[in-house]
């Protein structure tokens, strides 16, 4: 009995109680959502929104460790994951004949996440040298030249080998060759491998990634860098690395996120990676509360379903949906229900 | 406190301000759209064929989702109103969003669609296909004109899903079918400059395959100009165009560039002879467009509203009445036709609502591949086993503000 309670108060204490909270919410909704799946009680509408919502999890994971605890204000997360999306897409497309489903999701997810970590790299070099605004800013046409970039590239291959073009696809086909990615058209004819379970178990890396870097030696190094740049830099912290380090992840997991996505669609543009699908990650992470992950997990869900569900309003969904997110700002932001709030939580304690 | 009611007025005068603005849209489109719906759903329960759809209602593709959901309501509500088979039309918005068209499926399918109108824009088309063809739900596209809605390789026009069919022209066959036009009639001009919009698959892919026919007809373009997005400037690429000598120009694209390309070209006093395809359609509605610009303009199009006929004197009259005397375009009639030869073929087939949607789909592939229909975009229709649509398109020429059918 005693060795059990002290299990729970381990489970529970202040360095663990955040991380316990989300992957007990993970398991809870992966195991009752799969029993709904295999007999057959899901409806067709949430059976196909299962795999995009893990990948906005794990986009939301990543965009959270940038913007809530490194405290950058990051617009290219759909970048990123435009990034992962489409090299996903072409390893899986090269692979289709040689490698079985499985493994070439995973081989298409990892090849997506270290490319898209190999991008963050070289993009946060110039950009971390940048604060605020002008960060911001710099994300946000990081985000739009990817896209632009996609739109004008070229990929296909057939016995001849691989072809790769840009602006101008100037390469003739051998008979059987087949486009991977065909410049504003995107990627088409993509085979559909991804599944709920591989969703699941990459919201569960992201999430592994996340609490063990914030609760490291690093972790605390970037929160240090966010709170006082100078203070850090004093007492020997190199906030260049620190800050590399939360952005070079951050991508990472929208790199794999953006190929988990890809690969759910037989067809996929890259104008679907626009700002707008930035700021809409960014929308899950402020609301669901900066560097809260738990926050980040909720707000996901709630926001992603909240459209679908209001498809009965029909055409004033997307005005309710506008007008819900309004309210949530002003509601979480309010002085007198925090105050009320914290004294209910204090209550309880007591 | 004081901050607590600040926010308390804040969200009040939010909500006021959605109610406003969602009664200000149910008093002018609104009403006209959804009521309808209602009454379609619910005015035909007993013994009625299910049928789904998606499109763009809302966001910057919106006029063709909402075109074809009227219109695909019409024909509902007048197919009903006879003796004979019975409809009942669910149609979803899908942005023009492939994830969003993959979502509005799934809503479809919870709703029990029985057969489909797929998607209005080609890209969420693409994305829905292999759902259709996984399920066995027959679809017919009134306007996914990309070859990927209906094949799996899209590019190489190889491995067809065989149960979605397309009633609308596809690019390819608009892009060799102008590039024919031009080459069978020099008098429009021997050198041609070509703007198209290269982010867009229905702009590129009409280019594409007019580059190619034109290579093998012998026509010689001059000048390749390209834009983006919402573009609105075109003075490079016209006076490029003019200073290869253009006297012929290609415009492949929908016809709101296309207006301000034709008014800058006026401006700098460049008067080529101009040639587009189904997107031009709509140009003399432009607001603020001075239509005697578009004087002299070819297009090729399967629709003219104010055609003699009285079958598109009816639609155009009723389609009005109905959207606020807004005129129908190419998308809407395509809609039209695709419910009507859906019902055509259903009567053949003998189809009732109890069926299984495979067994319909079965029916359906058969009927669609060996009928001929009559419609309002083409007389004589057929469909090949792929599901391509086999009409004439026709060569239109604007003059005095109508469209008048060119010489053939």
């Amino acid at each position: 009995m005693k060795e059990k309670k002290s299990i729970f108060s381990f489970l529970m204490d202040n360095r663990h109680r955040s991380r316990t909270i989300s992957y007990t919410m993970v398991a809870v909704a992966y195991i009752a959502l799969e029993i709904l799946l295999k007999s057959g009680n899901l409806s067709s509408l949430f059976t196909g929104l299962l795999v995009p919502a893990t990948c906005y999890l794990v986009a939301a994971i990543g965009l959270n460790l940038n913007v809530g605890v490194s405290g950058e204000l990051n617009l290219g997360q759909a970048g990123f994951m435009a990034v992962g999306a489409f090299s996903g897409v072409c390893v899986s497309g090269l692979l289709k004949a040689s490698v079985p489903a499985v493994p070439r999701l995973i081989l298409a997810i990892i090849v997506g996440m270290l490319l898209t970590a190999f991008v963050g790299f070289l993009i946060g070099i110039p950009v971390l040298k940048l604060q605020g605004d002008y960060l911001a800013i710099v994300t946000l046409a990081f985000g739009q030249i990817v896209m632009n970039l996609i739109m004008n590239l070229y990929v296909a291959f057939d016995s001849a080998g691989l072809h790769v073009a840009f602006v101008e696809n100037n390469f003739e086909l051998q008979p059987g060759g087949k486009y991977l990615i065909n410049g504003p058209m995107g990627a088409t004819g993509t085979e559909r491998i991804a599944n709920f379970t591989a969703g699941t178990i990459l919201v569960v890396f992201a999430l592994v990634v996340v609490y063990n870097l914030i609760y490291s030696r690093n972790g605390r190094a970037i929160m240090a860098a966010r709170d006082n740049r100078i203070a850090a830099e004093s007492i020997g912290i190199n906030i260049a690395k620190t800050k590399m380090m939360a952005f070079v992840v951050s991508a990472a997991l929208a790199g794999a996120a953006g190929a988990l996505y890809g690969l759910n669609y037989s067809t996929m543009v890259a104008s679907k990676f626009d700002y707008n699908t930035s700021i809409l990650i960014l929308v899950y992470v402020v609301l669901g509360g900066l560097g809260n992950i738990n926050g980040t997990l909720i707000s996901t869900v709630v926001l992603f379903l909240l459209p679908q569900l209001l498809r009965g309003l029909q055409d004033y969904r997307m005005l309710i949906y506008a007008v819900i997110l309004i309210v949530i700002m002003l509601v979480t932001n309010n002085e007198f229900l925090k105050t009320k709030a914290s004294a209910f939580r204090r209550k309880k304690k007591a | 406190m004081k901050k607590f009611w600040k926010t308390t007025l804040a969200v009040a005068m939010t909500a006021c301000m959605a109610m406003s603005l969602a009664a200000c849209g149910s008093g002018s489109s609104g009403s006209s759209s959804s009521a309808p719906a209602a009454e379609a759903e619910s005015g035909a329960a007993d013994g009625a064929i299910k049928i789904g759809g998606s499109g763009p209602l809302t966001g910057p593709a919106a006029v063709y989702g909402n075109a074809v959901k009227t219109a695909a309501e019409m024909a509902v509500e007048e197919i009903n109103a006879k003796d004979g088979v019975q409809f009942s039309l669910q149609f979803e918005d899908d942005k023009h969003d492939a994830e969003e068209a993959a979502t509005a499926y799934g809503t479809l399918k919870d709703g029990g669609m029985q057969i489909s109108l797929a998607t209005v824009t080609s890209a969420p088309g693409a994305a829905v296909s292999p759902l259709y063809q996984e399920d066995q739900t027959f679809a017919i596209t009134p306007s996914g004109s990309s070859p990927s809605v209906i094949y799996t390789d899209g590019e190489g026009m190889t491995g067809a899903y065989g149960n979605v069919f397309q009633m609308c022209f596809s690019d390819p066959n608009q892009g060799s079918g102008s590039a024919t036009y031009i080459a069978a009639h020099p008098d429009l001009g021997s050198k041609i400059a070509v703007i198209y919009k290269n982010d867009d698959p229905y702009s590129k892919g009409i280019f594409d395959t007019f580059k190619a026919q034109a290579a093998t007809e012998g026509l010689e373009i001059v000048y390749e100009g390209t834009f983006k997005g919402e573009e609105s400037d075109f003075n490079v690429q016209l006076g490029d165009a003019q200073a290869a000598g253009a006297d012929l120009l290609f415009l492949p694209i929908y016809y709101t560039p296309a207006s301000q390309i034709l008014t800058q070209a006026d401006k700098m006093g460049y008067k080529p002879t101009v040639f587009g395809v189904d997107g031009m359609d709509g140009i003399l509605g432009v607001e603020g467009f001075d239509t005697a610009l578009a004087e002299g303009v070819y297009l090729l199009t399967p629709f003219v509203a104010n055609a003699e006929d009285e079958q598109t004197k009816t639609f155009v009259e009723n389609y009005k009445a109905r959207a606020n005397g807004e005129i129908p375009n190419q998308f809407a009639a395509d809609a039209y036709d695709c419910v009507y030869a859906l019902a055509q073929a259903c009567e053949a087939a003998g189809i009732t609502a109890d069926m299984s949607n495979a067994d319909i789909c079965a029916a359906m592939v058969e009927q669609f591949t060996s009928m001929t229909f009559n419609g309002l975009t083409g007389s004589d229709m057929t469909w090949n086993e792929n599901g391509e649509v086999t009409k004439a398109p026709k060569a239109m020429i604007i003059e005095n503000g109508e469209y008048v059918p060119a010489a053939e």
